[in-house]
């Protein structure tokens, strides 16, 4: 079976936002770029999914510029097969990414996906569902277990105060949530092993975007409050100004 | 009429959830700012507070009425919401963005050909174009987007947009569609809940522990604290990822992002990815031995000290508050 893991390159959970010179995308001078948080759950899933078949093949797909390449590398050291770096270096809307996406999971004839159940940069969730749909594909979001038999999809997706058991089929689009797995760190041998697998490089189709970012600003900063006292003293005032002053209690 | 807005909601164990509401609300909003009409739809079994959409200004409910259908199917939903949607020439379709809003919103867009933008924050018109403001890099950065498709699909987060009452509301008109096929290719046949009792994304106080508890043993003193604030607990990305707290209780970026009334940070020194999930509520609480801690940066009162005084003193004091 062949399972493609779709990934993204976004900058470290620790970077201090600064917007651009035009006013509408970060500025990246300084930035140190990552493989997605939850894409390595999504890498990790497919190749223990390889793992539990004995055999198959797990392809990494991005869309992006030269620079992701750094991201597919990092999944093909943990032990991805290979990858395909679909060469975009203008910033697409999620449906752009999903419709590239698409046509790279159809022509590779995968029926089952494996991605983050969002990036860290935009933040939109909604790349998973975009792409199955466009497949015609099942789609499972927010994935936190997972099993596979045969076709048989049996999962459970976290939702606001529990989780939901659900049953589909392949083919499947999964999206995958922290507490997924744990996934494995890339070995020396898997990173030199990384080196020489392949990256092919295609294009996409053109897109003509449905959405547009026109303006992205920092949010209003929260100014530093009081500090009520240093010891358990404080206590009552604390409790006094939460009742009086902030009426929250 | 074009432009017509459609409200999507959506009912667990047959009650229509309170952000179902904020949403009706919002697409009444729009609908009259835009010269149109609203309705709204929901999917499910018997449903019991279908009346009370019409509090919030909507006059025409659609309930797509299917016993399989009484929890969520991505595709029967799908499919049952994308019929109306092209039947009644709904043109825009704004849900709550909750986990089921989050799942479904993107599907209907491209069964719609629609432009899909979610989690906004605010809704402006310019002109007929629709400006969308939402959070990107968990919160650090807001960004403005303009929808380029008539057809559009918006989700709103939850606690943001109010549900506002309509003056001189009167009754809804009703009207339930049995379903007869629906498509169940993939199907929720059941719901587990998890053990807390209040979820950090549904709750309204928030009590969150980080690395100064010292060890999963000291949570109690959390629990105590949540529980006589009526708060749901929370835990930062250190406290989890050692293992020490589940998952679904980690607020922060690869967490949860909250914005609760009431924010109470124990024991957490505040790092990027903590502050960027947590600064939008209303009134932050921090107690923390460290006076330099970022979290003092966002708090509203602190207290610099000692937590396994200071926490259990809390607890007490706000018993004997909340009994007074």
């Amino acid at each position: 079976m062949k399972i493609v893991v779709c990934v993204s390159h976004v900058p470290d959970t620790a970077t201090r936002i600064k917007v651009g010179s035009d006013g509408k995308t970060i500025d990246s001078a300084g930035v140190t770029y990552i493989i997605n948080p939850y894409d390595e759950y999504a890498v990790e899933e497919a190749l223990k999914t390889k793992e539990r078949l004995g055999s198959g093949e797990v392809v990494v797909v991005t869309l992006g510029s030269e620079n992701s390449k750094e991201t597919l590398r990092k999944a093909l050291a943990m032990g991805a097969d290979s990858g395909v770096l679909i060469r975009d270096d203008n910033q697409r809307d999620s449906l752009g990414i999903a419709k590239a996406l698409a046509e790279e999971i159809k022509a590779s004839g995968s029926q089952l996906v494996f991605m983050g159940k969002q990036s860290v940069d935009y933040d939109n969730s909604i790349v998973g569902q975009l792409t199955a749909e466009l497949l015609d594909y099942n789609c499972v979001t927010v994935c936190v277990k997972l099993d596979i038999n045969g076709d048989k999809i049996i999962a459970e997706r976290e939702i606001e105060g529990g989780r939901e058991i659900v049953e589909t089929s392949l083919p499947a689009v999964i999206t995958c949530q922290k507490g997924l797995n744990e996934p494995r760190y890339a070995s020396l041998k898997g990173i030199m092993a990384a080196k020489k697998k392949t990256i092919e490089e295609k294009s996409a189709a053109v897109y003509t975007p449905k959405t547009e970012v026109v303006g992205m600003h920092l949010p209003a900063g929260k100014q530093p409050g009081r500090i009520v006292g240093s010891d358990v003293s404080a206590v009552p005032e604390l409790v006094r100004l939460l009742k009086e002053e902030a009426k929250v209690i | 009429m074009a432009n017509k807005v459609l409200a999507v909601l959506e009912q667990r164990e047959g009650i229509i959830k309170r952000s179902s509401f904020e949403a009706a609300s919002t697409a009444v909003k729009l609908a009259k700012d835009l010269n149109t009409s609203a309705k709204a739809v929901v999917v499910g079994d018997a449903i019991s507070n279908l009346n009370e959409v019409a509090k919030y200004g909507i006059q025409k409910v659609i309930h797509l009425k299917n016993s399989e259908l009484l929890n969520y199917s991505s595709s029967g939903y799908t499919e049952a919401v994308t019929n109306l949607a092209v039947e009644g020439n709904f043109d825009i379709l704004i849900l709550s963005n909750t986990a089921l809003g989050k799942d479904l919103a993107p599907r209907l867009s491209v069964k719609l050909d629609a432009a899909c933008v979610v989690d906004c924050v605010k809704l402006n018109l310019s002109g007929n174009d629709i400006i969308l403001t939402r959070p990107a890099y968990a919160g650090k950065a807001l960004i403005d987007v303009k929808l380029l498709s008539n057809k559009k699909v918006i989700t709103i987060r939850p606690n943001v947009f109010k549900a506002l009452i309509a003056e001189n509301s009167t009754p809804a008109e009703i009207l339930v569609k049995e379903l007869s096929s629906v498509n169940l290719k993939s199907k929720v046949t059941s719901f587990r809940k998890s053990e807390g009792k209040l979820d950090v994304a549904e709750a309204d106080i928030i009590v969150s522990g980080g690395r100064g508890m010292k060890g999963p043993e000291n949570f109690h003193l959390i629990e105590e604290l949540a529980e006589a604030l009526g708060a749901a607990v929370g835990a930062s990305r250190a406290v989890v990822d050692a293992g020490w707290r589940t998952h679904n209780e980690q607020v922060g970026q690869t967490g949860k992002t909250v914005s609760p009334t009431l924010y109470v940070a124990c024991g957490i020194s505040g790092a990027i990815q903590h502050l960027a999930g947590m600064s939008s509520s209303k009134y932050i609480v921090a107690v923390n031995k460290d006076k330099d801690a970022p979290i003092f940066n966002v708090a509203d009162y602190g207290i610099t000290g000692d937590l396994f005084e200071i926490i259990p003193a809390l607890t007490k004091e706000i018993k004997k508050v909340k009994q007074s």
